[in-house]
């Protein structure tokens, strides 16, 4: 089988997840406590404006009735509108998604940048220094409620270094958001050129960055020593030093390639993590994300715009999913040899 | 498991056989004695917290507002007055019922879903696994926050989305762990015994799998307080007054800007301190039940 057939196949293995996903956010909505007309009629609504909004909802019909109407909601874009801001909800995460997606993002590059030098480190000197310093990471990151971790470096960074910027949202109040590109005020930043900008907006992101990648790193790092020390243990890579092979050329080109196949599969758990993670971490930086616009809707129970936040969530994990699965297949060598 | 050598007092030598293999792992390894001690002092406060705290969690002194960690206030007091030591303290119960309950909840249902999927599969196979597929396919945090809010705001609620959560897990490790041993001799011959499946399964094959569940249970613990707190943390399940870890850090958020640090500190160390203390925990047991995959 070729590659593109391989990812073809792992495409079409993603549709069943995205019914069973379509089904449960269907499912929770159902499963409001009391009258959904009630609450989507508003507080101040009387008897015949909730009758109303009932047969506006469709929910006086049957449940397969009202899980074809979602659907065809679905198809439309269509997620509701949200009754605290009185907005349709897709439109708000829509423009709320970028400043999630770069934190996510920066919070990503940092994790992968520090864990997999530490990993392959600690498995080329197995039980040095770096070793026990990977361990211990590994072990306090696991065990740091993110949360955590983004308010004391508040409070060390901020109150008492003022090295940090006042951790509320994207960019300094004394600085314009650049101009829209891409959402991303880093890269946004840069196409325009001006990096005082790039500076200020780079200031704001990094500490809620690093408080999420730090929570990432262990299982990043964890599986790193462990799938390193396995290649590095095997006899390909006894072959490839007895061949005079230079050192770098059998760490990288050799063995990390052959590590990285189980590293790529935790991302998937570590992307888990993450989306979760963002919504605790935009609380406490008032990152205006996707995140803590759940929070908010969540406080004063505007359900269309939860809904919308689990399932739009749950799609981008589908479809991370899919991307790693489509890399594994690109970086194993094995696929396609034997065809 | 250890060798047993007489079948007559069976129970006495595994039990002593166990409690060797017990010794041996944690003077093997003082980190997991610390961990068993560290566990044992956290239930110790989870049951008679209440009673050994020198104050009222609740009662406020307006008076005595914001102060820092003192000889009377170890932990210094929030805005209302409060000791936050005493609020520590007494939060262990109900962040330890939450995590506790949730666990115990997916171990039981992923234990029978598992069993009957590895034991049957087919479509009870397909139907459990495509199932916690769909919830695995969700982030997890954010799926517990839809199932909150789906439910309605309350502490119960926080334990059944935990509980749902944490139940892909189990499920798993009981399908596969029966799947192995469904042909195995003693399988067969309990069944040509005469045994019926649900006693098979009962008293042959879940004893089989209890301790790699354990092991599960154990490193899934501190995950499933993480989630408890982060869910309070962002408003969910606790309601203020009562102390709770993770409500508590949140309360403290607004004044870490101010300098009070620690309101947040001291919760978010308890937390921190019992999600550090399962994980060690976990990996202690599984050294203890499963010694080949010793890290």
């Amino acid at each position: 089988m070729n590659r593109f057939a391989m990812i073809g196949q792992r495409m079409t293995q993603a549709i069943p997840s995205i019914i069973g996903i379509i089904i449960v956010t269907f499912l929770l909505t159902r499963a409001l406590p009391g009258d959904p007309a009630v609450y989507f009629a508003g507080p101040a609504a009387d008897e015949q404006s909730i009758a109303e909004v009932r047969a506006a909802l469709g929910l006086d019909k049957s449940l397969p009735e009202q899980f074809w109407l979602y659907l065809g909601d679905l198809v439309r874009g269509d997620l509701g509108v949200s009754i605290s801001t009185g907005r349709p909800v897709i439109e708000e995460l829509a423009t709320r998604l970028p400043a999630s997606l770069e934190l996510t993002l920066v919070a990503l590059i940092f994790a992968i940048g520090t864990a997999l030098p530490l990993g392959i480190l600690a498995a080329t000197r197995p039980n040095t220094w770096i070793d026990h310093l990977c361990r211990v990471v590994v072990t306090a990151g696991v065990s740091l409620p993110v949360f955590f971790t983004g308010l004391f470096f508040v409070y060390i960074f901020y109150y008492i270094a003022d090295l940090a910027p006042s951790p509320l949202g994207r960019i300094d109040i004394y600085f314009i958001a650049p101009d829209h590109v891409t959402g991303f005020f880093l890269i946004d930043s840069l196409i325009a050129g001006d990096f005082e900008t790039f500076r200020a907006a780079f200031a704001q992101i990094i500490l809620p960055a690093v408080s999420m990648g730090v929570f990432v790193l262990a299982p990043l790092a964890r599986m790193t020593r462990a799938s390193m020390l396995q290649a590095l243990g095997s006899d390909y890579i006894r072959t490839a030093q007895a061949s005079g092979l230079s050192r770098s050329k059998v760490l990288f080109a050799y063995a990390f390639r052959n590590a990285l196949l189980p590293i790529l599969t935790t991302l998937g758990m570590v992307f888990s993590f993450m989306l979760g993670a963002n919504v605790l971490v935009e609380k406490v930086f008032a990152w205006p994300g996707i995140g803590s616009y759940a929070v908010n809707a969540l406080i004063v129970s505007d359900f269309a715009a939860v809904q919308g936040f689990v399932l739009s969530m749950a799609i981008l994990f589908v479809v991370i999913n899919l991307a790693i699965d489509v890399l594994y297949t690109i970086v194993d060598p094995r696929i396609g040899m034997e065809g | 498991m250890a060798v047993i050598e007489q079948p007559d007092d069976k129970i006495e030598s595994s039990l002593a056989a166990w409690w060797r293999h017990f010794r041996y792992v944690v003077s093997e390894n003082p980190v997991t004695l610390f961990a068993f001690c560290l566990f044992g002092m956290f239930v110790f406060l989870a049951f008679f917290g209440p009673w050994i705290v020198p104050f009222d969690p609740l009662a406020s002194d307006t008076s005595s507002a914001l102060q820092p960690p003192s000889w009377k206030h170890w932990f210094g007091t929030d805005n209302l007055g409060r000791d936050v030591f005493s609020r520590v303290i007494v939060a262990t119960r109900l962040d330890f019922m939450i995590a506790f309950s949730a666990v115990a909840l997916s171990f039981v249902i992923g234990s029978v879903l598992g069993c009957l999927s590895g034991y049957y599969g087919g479509w009870t196979d397909r139907i459990v696994g495509r199932s916690v597929d769909t919830i695995m396919a969700f982030p997890l945090f954010v799926l517990a926050m839809g199932i909150v809010a789906a439910l309605g705001n309350t502490v119960e609620n926080i334990v059944y989305a935990t509980a749902i959560i944490n139940l892909p897990f189990y499920t798993r490790v009981a399908r596969a762990e029966v799947n192995i041993r469904r042909q195995a001799g003693f399988v067969d011959a309990a069944k040509l015994a005469g045994n019926s499946d649900a006693r098979l399964l009962t008293f042959h094959l879940y004893p089989n799998i209890l301790p790699p569940m354990m092991v599960q249970v154990s490193l899934n613990l501190g995950w499933a307080i993480l989630n408890a707190a982060g869910l309070s943390f962002i408003g969910l399940g606790v309601r203020p007054p009562s102390p709770e870890w993770g409500i508590m850090v949140a309360e403290g958020a607004t004044f870490i800007v101010s300098g009070q640090w620690w309101l947040a500190l001291f919760p978010g160390a308890a937390l921190m301190l019992a999600v550090f203390c399962f994980n060690l925990l976990g990996d202690g047991l599984r050294d203890l039940i499963d010694p080949q995959r010793r890290t």
